[in-house]
């Protein structure tokens, strides 16, 4: 009882925040009500005993992704209101093509059942709570069987950092910048000269 | 109705996923928001992976939700400098107006 209560709290929330991320006039609305969309959905993660991902979903998407947006969409001097211009014009075919994909996924939902062997062919049982916790569970796995794929995750991660950071780096010409090479390099006889000057005459 | 299974968690799923394909139409001259509809498609997505993972009893859609999110952090993390990029060359992020390589 309690917990078909808390299902529907979150999905309704999820759901009304959803609409609001694609309707917001504001982007900077669009992307806090993004991130109730994700603390949301964490929620059902949480309610389907995903306690590891929900967690990771709110520190990674919560924490680092709609933050970026957030920087983003305040960082560029746009006018997003004349970005905005056709978005009554747009809303037939919009909607005609969500509304295609909702009934299409009705069908495919409505005809369809799973199978009683299937929970069978599980490759590896989730253990029970009281044996071992989700987060355990799911390091054994990923340290183990799937040790590859984790690796390969993190040089994806390693590329997207660094082409991130040289897409956006940028030389400027005209600023003096302190340089500790260049500085502690420096000798006294490529620095200190020592010049007979004659008096009156200056340089 | 008072039972919560697995049709109700891919309920939600499917109408994240539809409002996120509807915001693209929606806001197509709008890069970031495009983006954002992106993110809520994956969301939809992860979502119908652990409610899977869940009904079935199997550890390994868990795994697969992970290595989703991990890529989705890439996306938008390189998405949005090609848009900072995008907009300190052209000073817009106008959809229509990224066309310089069309032939």
């Amino acid at each position: 009882m309690i917990q078909a209560l808390v299902f529907y709290l979150f999905a309704a929330i999820a759901v009304a925040s959803g609409v609001m991320v694609i309707s917001a006039r504001n982007p900077v609305h669009a992307v806090l009500f993004l991130i109730l969309a994700f603390f949301n959905a964490a929620g059902l993660f949480l309610l389907n005993g995903a306690e590891f991902l929900a967690m990771v979903l709110v520190v990674v998407y919560v924490g680092a992704v709609a933050v970026l947006f957030l920087f983003v969409v305040m960082l560029l001097d746009i006018n997003y209101l004349k970005l905005r211009e056709g978005f009554l014009q747009y809303l037939p075919t919009g909607g005609l093509i969500g509304l295609i994909l909702l009934v299409e996924l009705v069908m495919v939902y409505g005809g369809w059942t799973l199978s009683p062997e299937a929970p069978l062919s599980a490759a590896t049982r989730i253990p029970a709570a009281s044996a071992m916790s989700n987060t355990d569970a799911l390091g054994r796995l990923i340290y183990t069987h799937y040790i590859y794929l984790f690796q390969a995750s993190g040089l994806i991660l390693l590329v997207a950092m660094i082409g991130a950071i040289l897409l956006t780096l940028r030389k400027r010409e005209g600023v003096r910048k302190q340089s500790i090479y260049r500085q502690n390099s420096r000798t006294k006889a490529s620095s200190v000269e020592i010049r007979k000057v004659q008096s009156g005459g200056g340089i | 109705m008072f039972h919560i299974g697995l049709a109700h968690y891919l309920t939600v799923a499917a109408i994240l996923f539809t409002l996120g394909v509807a915001g693209i139409f929606l806001n197509r001259r709008n890069v970031i928001t495009i983006m954002m509809s992106i993110e809520l498609i994956l969301l939809a997505v992860n979502l119908n992976f652990v409610a899977f993972s869940h009904a079935l009893g199997d550890l390994v859609e868990a795994v697969f939700t992970m290595f989703i999110l991990t890529v989705a952090a890439a996306e938008a993390a390189i998405g949005l400098a090609i848009v900072v990029v995008f907009f300190r060359n052209r000073g817009t992020i106008a959809v229509e107006e990224i066309n310089q390589m069309k032939g």
